[in-house]
Formats: C-alpha cells, sequence, structure tokens
C-alpha cells in the first residue's frame, strides 16, 4: 500500500512545482490570446492537490471544481493533455469539450471538474456508494472550498455518506474567500471543521501550505475510509495567491495579508527538505514538461466543427 | 420479444391477447416485475430512495416495489434520507463507476430539488469528458393531478426533454411500462422515466373514469425499443399525439367521434426525447391534420414541440391549424372542480378534433 511508503521531498515539490508554473504559463498564454475561455488558477493551493494526491492510488477517484488544474496535474492527467485541453484541441483530456472548468481524466480517476459550486459532492456519494457495493477497496476524495459549504449539495452529500458509511474523504480547501466574499460574512463557524461534525463525520483541520501536513492527514483520513471507516473531512487552512478569476483585481483582500500568507507559499515551507542541485534539476525538469506540453498543444489539430455533435449520447 | 418484430410496418400497435404465459397485470405490478427481473439478471442494477424498503413501510410512494427488498435485501433495495439531491447524486456516481442504478423520486414535483444533478451533471458529464465516461442511471418521477393540488400534480417531463444527454420515456400501459423500463435500466444514458399516479392500477382506473388499466403482460423477457412511439388506433382524418391518461382522453374521444363519422389516429409517443417523428409526422402527412393533448400546462410543453415540428417538417400537408389541448397555464389548483376545470378532458379533445375537421 503507498501510504506505508514515507513521503518523499522531491516528489511532493515537484507535483507543486509542475502545477505553479503550469498556471504561470497558462496565465502567459491566456494574456496573450492563445488560450481562449476564462481561467480559475491554483497558485498558492498546490499543498493539497498533491498532498492528497500521493496518497490515493489510480484507481480511486476525485472530484474537482472550477478551479481543477492543480487536481488533474496531481491526480495524473497529463500536462500535455491538460495543456491541449486549454488551446481546445482534440488531442485534450476531453477532447476540447471540457475547457479549463471542466478538466479531468476518468482512465486516471478524475471526474471532469464540475464547475457547479458543491456539485462534486454529490456525485462524490455515488461513487462511495459504488466502491461500498461492490467491496472494492477504493476510495473517493471530493475536493470543495469553503464557499461550497453553504450549498444544500454539501449537506446532503456529508449526511448520506455519513449515514451509508461511504469511503468517501471530503477535502476542504479553506481559501478564505468565495470569490471576492470573506467566510466569515457568510458562516458563523469559523471552521468547516465544525460543520462537518454535526452531522458526525470526524474532522481534521490541517495547514493547508504545508504539504507534509496535508499528505499526513491524508494517510490517516484515506486509510481509514479504505478500511471502512468513512467518511471524514480534512479541512486545508489555504489561501490562492491570484484573483478568484483571470480579471479579479483582488481589491477586496490587503496587500498584507497576501504577503503573509506569501511568505509561507508551500513551496518555501518544503523547500529546507531539498538540496539546491535537486531543486534546480526539478526546476529544469519541469521547464521540459511544460515547453513539451504548449508544443504539444500548439501543433494538435482543433476538433472539426461536427465534432460538436458527437459524445452527447453513449 | 422486441417490439419491431412484434409491430406490423404502419406502426400500429396491438397489445398481446391472453395467452398461455401471460396474465393482466397493472402498470405497478408490471414495472415491479420489470425491476425484479433486471436485478435477478444484472447484479450492477439497484434500487435507490425514499421509503422504498422500510420493513413495514409502503413499498415506495405508490407500492411498486412492494416485495422487493424481501428478494433483494437492503443491499440493492437502498433506502435513503428525504435527500433528493443525495439521491440524484448517488445514482450518478454510481452510474459514472458502471453500475445501473435505478434511483425513485415519490413525486415528479420533487425533481426540481435536483435538477442542478440532472440538468448539469447527468446530462452532460458524458460530454464534458469527451465521450470518455458515460452515466447509465433511471430515475423514475410519478406525474399528474390527483387532487392534491400544485406540488404533487405536475407533469414536468417537458423541462426535461429540453436537456440534450437526457432521454425521457413515459409509458401508458403496463406492457410498454414494462418492456420501456427494460429498455431505460439497459441504456448507457440517464433516462428518464415518467408514469402516470392515476394509472397505476384499480384504484386509478376508478378516477381514470373507468378505463381498464390492466393488459395483457408475456411473462419473461422483452423489451420496448426507447424512441419508437406506438399507434394506438388507425385512423384517417386526423393524428392525434397523446401520452399517460391523456391517450385514455384521447382514446375516449376517438371513439365518440367515429360516431360522428371522424376517424381519428392515436399516438401514443412514448418515448419525447428522441421523439419518434417517423411515426408521428408520416401520420400527419397522410391525415392533414394534428392535435396533441398532454397534462403538462400549455406554453412550452412537450407539444409545442410537437407542433413546431409539424410546421417544419409537413407544413404544406397541413390542412387545419394544429391544435394543443393541455393543462390551462396555471399551478394546479386543489378542490376537484377547479382541478377539473384546467385539466385536458376528453370533451376538450372532441371539441378541438372538430375544430380541426370543420
Amino acid at each position: 500500500m503507498i501510504e506505508t511508503v514515507g513521503p518523499s521531498a522531491p516528489a511532493l515539490y515537484r507535483g507543486m512545482l509542475l502545477i505553479r508554473r503550469f498556471e504561470e504559463r497558462v496565465f502567459r498564454l491566456f494574456l496573450e490570446g492563445e488560450i481562449p475561455g476564462t481561467l480559475h488558477q491554483y497558485q498558492g493551493q498546490e499543498a493539497v492537490a498533491v498532498g492528497v494526491c500521493d496518497v490515493l492510488r489510480r484507481d480511486d477517484w476525485v472530484t474537482s471544481t472550477h478551479r481543477p488544474h492543480g487536481h488533474a496535474l496531481a491526480k495524473g492527467v497529463s500536462a500535455r493533455e491538460a495543456m491541449a485541453e486549454l488551446y481546445g484541441k482534440r488531442t485534450g483530456a476531453c477532447k476540447g469539450k471540457g475547457g479549463s472548468m471542466h478538466l479531468g481524466g476518468p482512465a486516471v480517476g478524475m471526474l471532469p471538474a464540475i464547475a457547479i459550486v458543491a456539485g462534486g459532492a454529490s456525485v462524490v456519494s455515488g461513487m462511495g456508494l459504488a466502491m461500498k457495493l461492490r467491496a472494492t477497496d477504493q476510495v473517493a476524495v471530493c475536493f470543495f472550498g469553503e464557499g461550497a459549504t453553504n450549498e444544500g449539495a454539501f449537506h446532503e452529500s456529508l449526511n448520506f455518506s455519513a449515514v451509508k458509511d461511504l469511503p468517501v474523504v471530503y477535502v476542504c480547501e479553506n481559501n478564505l474567500y468565495g470569490a471576492s466574499t470573506r467566510y466569515d460574512l457568510v458562516s458563523r463557524v469559523a471552521d468547516v471543521a465544525e460543520r462537518a461534525r454535526a452531522y458526525g463525520v470526524p474532522a481534521e483541520i490541517v495547514d493547508g501550505m504545508d504539504v507534509l501536513a496535508v499528505r499526513e492527514a491524508a494517510v490517516r483520513a484515506v486509510a481509514t475510509a479504505r478500511a471502512g471507516g468513512g467518511p471524514l473531512v480534512v479541512e486545508c487552512k489555504t489561501y490562492r495567491f491570484t484573483g478568484h478569476s483571470r480579471s479579479d483585481g483582488r481589491g477586496y483582500r490587503t496587500r498584507q495579508e497576501e504577503e503573509e500568507w506569501a511568505s509561507r507559499d508551500p513551496l518555501l515551507v518544503l523547500r529546507p527538505h531539498l538540496d539546491d542541485a535537486t531543486e534546480e534539476r526539478l526546476e529544469a525538469e519541469v521547464k521540459a514538461e511544460l515547453d513539451d506540453a504548449v508544443e504539444f498543444a500548439r501543433s494538435s489539430p482543433f476538433p472539426s466543427p461536427e465534432e460538436a455533435l458527437e459524445d452527447v449520447y453513449a | 420479444m422486441s417490439m419491431p418484430d412484434a409491430m406490423p410496418s404502419t406502426g400500429v400497435q396491438t397489445l398481446p391477447e391472453a395467452a398461455a404465459g401471460s396474465r393482466r397485470l397493472t402498470i405497478s405490478e408490471a414495472l415491479r416485475e420489470a425491476i425484479a427481473e433486471e436485478m435477478r439478471r444484472d447484479p450492477d442494477v439497484f434500487l435507490i430512495g425514499e421509503d422504498i424498503g422500510v420493513e413495514g413501510g409502503f413499498g415506495g410512494a405508490f407500492g411498486v416495489y412492494l416485495g422487493l427488498v424481501e428478494e433483494f435485501g437492503h443491499g440493492r433495495i437502498i433506502d435513503t434520507p428525504i435527500s433528493e439531491k443525495a439521491i440524484a447524486g448517488a445514482a450518478i456516481g454510481a452510474a459514472v463507476l458502471g453500475m445501473r442504478p435505478i434511483a425513485d423520486m415519490q413525486y415528479s414535483d420533487f425533481l426540481f430539488e435536483c435538477m442542478d444533478e440532472l440538468v448539469n451533471q447527468a446530462a452532460k458529464l458524458r460530454y464534458m469528458s469527451g465521450g470518455k465516461l458515460s452515466v447509465p442511471m433511471v430515475m423514475r418521477a410519478p406525474v399528474g393531478a390527483t387532487t392534491r393540488g400544485a406540488q404533487h400534480g405536475q407533469c414536468p417531463e417537458s423541462y426535461f426533454a429540453h436537456v440534450p444527454g437526457l432521454k425521457v420515456v413515459a409509458p401508458s400501459d403496463a406492457y410498454n411500462a414494462k418492456g420501456i423500463l427494460k429498455s431505460a435500466i439497459r441504456d448507457n444514458n440517464p433516462v428518464l422515466v415518467f408514469e402516470h399516479k392515476m394509472l397505476y392500477g384499480s384504484k386509478g382506473r376508478e378516477a381514470a373514469g373507468g378505463f381498464d388499466l390492466t393488459c395483457e403482460v408475456p411473462l419473461g423477457d422483452y423489451v420496448v425499443p426507447i424512441g419508437q412511439a406506438v399507434v394506438k388506433r388507425p385512423g384517417r382524418d386526423v393524428t392525434v399525439v397523446a401520452t399517460h391518461i391523456s391517450l385514455y382522453r384521447a382514446l375516449a374521444a376517438a371513439e365518440e367521434l367515429a360516431g360522428e363519422g371522424i376517424d381519428c389516429e392515436v399516438i401514443d409517443p412514448l418515448t419525447l426525447q428522441p421523439l419518434d417523428g417517423e411515426t408521428i409526422f408520416g401520420s400527419v402527412r397522410r391525415t392533414g391534420r394534428l392535435v396533441i393533448v398532454h397534462e403538462d400546462t400549455l406554453t412550452g410543453g412537450w407539444g409545442a414541440e410537437v407542433a413546431a415540428r409539424a410546421a417544419d417538417e409537413c407544413l404544406s400537408y397541413l390542412e387545419a391549424p394544429v391544435k394543443r389541448v393541455a393543462t390551462l397555464d396555471v399551478p394546479m389548483p386543489c378542490a376537484p372542480i377547479l382541478e377539473n376545470a384546467v385539466l385536458p378532458s376528453t370533451a376538450r379533445v372532441v371539441a378541438a378534433v372538430r375544430q380541426v375537421m370543420a
């Protein structure tokens, strides 16, 4: 079992670095007009996706949100397929039909991301139910933001998974803001964990900027769920370094707050666990991987217009 | 036995005659039989909903599931909290992983509680994934006015027929109910199965105005295909398309009009998405007249789609304007006298046919 293998700092760092550089690259390509649509970016939250997915198996499933690039890369969607999807190319993870907000890859256990807030929560229960009915030892993980906890779907899902003892791990990325709205303005309780406990679901709060801490919590939660002790909630306190979407000037939060969180950048937090040579090697590897991904996306064919009519029905 | 073989080329469907190995069943009994047979056939089929397997309970809101938990146990007859988003989400997630859930809504009015799951997720996950997954699930939902008022009497089929990615079926007799539910369970897409409460069984027979709602159903396995309409009564003069209890009213109207020398062809579309245009508009091209009857409200109901397609596909054949007979555009009132005032009655069907024949 993967959980018994200790954490590999270089592997975790590489996973987070790939997401960080992917997002930076994508943002530039978007401004240059190469990538259409809109973007919700993941910089700052990398420790959550990487720390959790590091303890998952390929046949475990994750659901994601409108901010899915990090989850996709961490769960094993290739940088090539992810980039090509953002370019709207036929070779993309979803053949150009999903785009940024529906990135996913069933072959690696990632549902196309559901961009309706808390939408993934409804579906994750069903995945957990199938796993339980078939008596597999898979686990289903739901990534969601603190904003999703004011949606009915979150509460119905959590309660359903609880009363049916489903192997589901709910991973909250509490980045303090739902779009521009501070969580303390929309919830009397500061911790999502407290809401989870109201349903009889064990919940743990963890420093979401520390990938080793996230991974440790994920090891516990996933092992418990795999052994039939689910569901559980892991609340990761984190911060998105960018705006909500690409047009957000972040006027609703202070530069001081941003600097405080930037000083706890998950890459900086893990950096002392690496030597300089390793760090340089990983930067070079990630750069090469992304150069290749962009080249792949650029040179891939667009879908033909007729393909818009395919894949509606099985 | 599958319907394409059983039906003459005209599309006229004659329900099976009494024979060795058939018996008369109500729709409830036929649906129960379909579910039990499919659950025996395929271990991935399971049932999920509120009050469906509780010991000492009532086997779902209309008793369709009575006896199933005794055979299949709580592992496959899964009772849920009163939590429609959870029910729909559970069905979708399990279907994505390859199971074949049959989800139950006690009343179709409650589907609005899980519109997001059905419309944004069940219908679109396959497309959003670029065809890399499918959502083979069934959602059963009873429709129709039964003096329960505005929130337990709607016919919401049209909302769902509007959504690419969903299939919508609406059986009206026991033979087709059993066969098309089996098709829905075996289909690799999300299929909504709408049944009318007044057609479930003996209690409904009286309320439905004395129509015999049982019919011969063969023992053993057969399917009725999705997407194929059936001609319930062949005729020359006017095509009448109707579902559910409105179908029986249309048939009663046809009998009455036959006395006046007006020969109605009555068609049960059976599937609303995808609609069988070949049967329906083929008939309209022959008769030159079209009346559509449904218990959904008029504006934006599925009858509007049929009328629009008739204008598009066979306008030059039409000898009269297309008429729709539907529930008037109000929330369903509760008092019987008010409910009757807005429902599409046999008399209104007769009047509409006379109008297009005038």
